[in-house]
């Protein structure tokens, strides 16, 4: 077990750096500079050069980059807001993203596992119709069609939720953004939680459980969820990309001070630094969920473990 | 004992008859195996209702742009705001030209197409646009399709490149194993870790903001998946005995990959791309959202709702057809692709 994780572990590690050497080298072969305004003279801009260190050669480039980015210091901003170090652009605006990201990923997984639990026990009544067409309709509309519904009925008809973000009233206004987020876990899980349960409701050792005389709490809650659990822990990671790619679009339209219209920003300016910590730390989130995910699914399932063990001797 | 006489009568008995002891066996002629497909395609109702939807939509892409006269970049700035209007269906109340319009004082219906006042000339009294027209004055009918366009030409994209780039890079990944296979999925998982996003605003910045780009980036980050199913299969397959069998004959690795392996999973490849169609679409329609899809005055499904969106609250017709289709479009693609699954391999898990 400690050398499986030490293996996924050395893996993701890799992988970030090998993230972190595309990014910068496609970073620096990009054409425009962030000081391409034509009234610099060729001095100014040498000096302009010199100040970032932008006249060394690539290699080292990187090498300060990783170093600075390994103790926490991503650099300054050179468009967005000039000179302001990325982590200060990054203090007031990752939480934000987060927030609404885990409060997408938790109320989706719930409504999911309820929705596709109730399916699967309920199977073939109107429950069951219902959860399919949750279920198609999350993964066949884009999050961004919710939001615009939810904005037209509850926010500007019916005036039940504010238009646009507010900090001030930063879980209220958060409501419409984290339901148009989470439609699409939402039905994604479902669909999952319902074809792995009814795989799980139909196998012989329920019948043995049921045979015993267990209550039905037990037999879903202890028996039948329990296995069901194992394959739904991997959709959840790309679930999870799928969330942060939402999260651009739904933070553009409520107005969301969170590091995806930050990321939009940085793209359209030219900003170096803030791209490539951006994606840094969208790469570093991503990396490690997969890394919890397979972890997680050793521990629960031993023979996938040693199957991938295997593969990668 | 029960002492009762009971006589049998010869109408107690009637005759059984040779036709009901023999018994015909049934033989059915065995049906090709795409037969069989075919028939539990076609019981799968989604999965028609998907197949249906996309043929009219294709036909719509196809035909729609040249419908109404209108192109997709031409303005009048005199029709500009125009709520749909459909001759015929609008004698029924519903598609006439008005529109209610919401703010922040009240509500007010109002018809840009006939004034009130029947004395005054609108000039737009002959003026039919279907699916109204935007704040430039430009036919969303006509621009509704022409974006439908783009989205299925990126369908046939994600469809050419899961094909042509995952599938093999999938097969050799799984065939050969040992270290090609480290290699290979050591590079599709960095792939994978960067967001889409980022590549494709890269390439953008490299290129133009603009189809090609966008195929491009389908093209980098759309195989992942399908690479990933192909080698799973192959794995499951490749220690079996047919494949061994072929090896002591002494078949080359292309012959066995191509020949003896891709065969027996060319369905689940199918049905995987098929998957991939709706992703794909999505990704375009979601670039398109944030600015960064095809330039205009060209108008894909994302553009379009991208634009609409900055007025939807005062003219919703805007948005409505362009998400209706986007919507339809995706749904059809996704039962098309549920009920493939399910006709060819009804035991095949949700992937």
């Amino acid at each position: 077990m400690k050398k499986y994780i030490m293996k996924r572990v050395i893996i993701s590690v890799i992988t970030l750096l090998v993230i972190l050497l595309v990014l910068f080298l496609m970073l620096e072969f990009m054409p425009g500079s962030p000081f391409n305004d034509e009234k610099l003279t060729d001095t100014q801009r040498a000096i302009i050069n010199a100040k970032y260190g932008l006249d060394q050669p690539v290699m080292i480039r990187f090498l300060n980059y990783i170093k600075a980015m390994l103790s926490g210091d991503f650099g300054v901003s050179y468009t967005i807001s000039k000179n302001t170090p990325i982590t200060a652009l990054l203090e007031t605006r990752l939480p934000i993203s987060l927030r609404i990201g885990g409060q997408a990923i938790l109320i989706g997984t719930i409504i999911g596992l309820i929705l596709g639990i109730v399916a699967a026990i309920k199977h073939n009544t109107i429950y069951d119709t219902f959860t399919t067409v949750i279920s198609v309709l999350g993964v066949s509309l884009p999050s961004y069609v919710f939001a615009m519904a939810l904005i037209y009925a509850l926010g500007f008809r019916l005036k039940w939720f504010p238009l646009l973000y507010q900090m001030e009233a930063p879980l209220y206004s958060s409501i419409m953004p984290t339901i148009s987020l989470c439609m699409f876990t939402v039905a994604t899980v479902a669909r999952f939680t319902r074809t792995e349960m009814l795989e799980v409701l139909g196998s012989e050792y329920m019948l043995l459980a049921e045979s015993k005389g267990l209550n039905s709490f037990q037999l879903i809650f202890k028996h039948a969820l329990r296995n069901a659990l194992i394959p739904i822990i991997t959709v959840l990671a790309p679930l999870v990309v799928g969330l942060m790619t939402g999260s651009l679009v739904i933070e553009k339209l409520f107005s969301i001070p969170g590091i995806g219209s930050l990321l939009v920003s940085a793209i359209q300016s030219n900003d170096y630094n803030v791209v490539v910590a951006l994606t840094f730390i969208y790469s570093i989130m991503y990396i490690g969920i997969m890394l919890v995910v397979d972890i997680l699914y050793g521990v629960i399932d031993p023979r996938i473990r040693l199957a991938k063990g295997d593969e990668h001797e | 004992m029960n002492s009762t006489e009971f006589e049998f009568t010869p109408e107690d008995f009637e005759l059984v008859g040779a036709e009901k002891i023999s018994r015909v066996d049934e033989t059915f002629p065995s049906k090709p195996i795409w037969k069989d497909i075919l028939a539990r395609f076609t019981q799968n109702k989604g999965a028609v209702v998907g197949i249906i939807f996309i043929i009219i939509v294709i036909t719509m892409a196809v035909i729609g742009p040249n419908m109404t006269g209108h192109t997709y970049d031409s303005q009048v700035i005199a029709h500009q705001n125009l709520a749909p209007r459909i001759p015929g269906i609008e004698k029924l109340g519903i598609f006439n030209g008005s529109e209610k319009m919401h703010t922040s004082t009240g509500s007010i219906t109002q018809n840009k197409y006939i004034s009130e006042d029947p004395s005054m000339k609108t000039g737009l009294e002959d003026i039919y646009y279907w699916f109204g027209t935007d704040v430039l004055g430009r036919d969303i009918f006509t621009r509704t399709w022409t974006g439908t366009r783009i989205s299925l030409y990126i369908a046939l994209v994600a469809v050419i490149v899961d094909m042509c780039f995952g599938m093999i890079y999938g097969l050799v990944s799984g065939y050969f194993g040992g270290k090609v296979d480290m290699v290979l999925q050591r590079f599709s998982e960095i792939l994978n870790g960067i967001p889409t996003l980022v590549i494709v605003t890269l390439l953008i910045l490299v290129f133009k903001p603009g189809l090609v780009t966008i195929t491009l980036a389908l093209a980098i980050t759309g195989w992942i998946g399908m690479s990933r199913i192909a080698r799973a299969q192959v794995l499951k397959l490749k220690e079996q005995e047919f494949i061994l069998a072929s090896k002591t004959l002494g078949a080359k690795n292309l012959f066995i990959i191509f020949k003896e392996i891709l065969p027996n999973i060319f369905g689940q490849l199918i049905i995987m791309s098929m998957f991939s169609i709706p992703n794909a679409i999505f990704t375009e329609a979601f670039l398109a959202f944030i600015g960064l899809g095809v330039p205009a005055p060209l108008a894909s499904l994302g553009s379009l709702i991208s634009d609409a969106f900055k007025s939807f609250t005062t003219h919703p017709y805007m948005i409505i057809f362009p998400v209706i289709v986007l919507a339809l479009i995706m749904l059809s693609f996704n039962m098309m692709a549920d009920g493939l699954r399910d006709a060819f391999d009804p035991k095949m898990k949700e992937m």
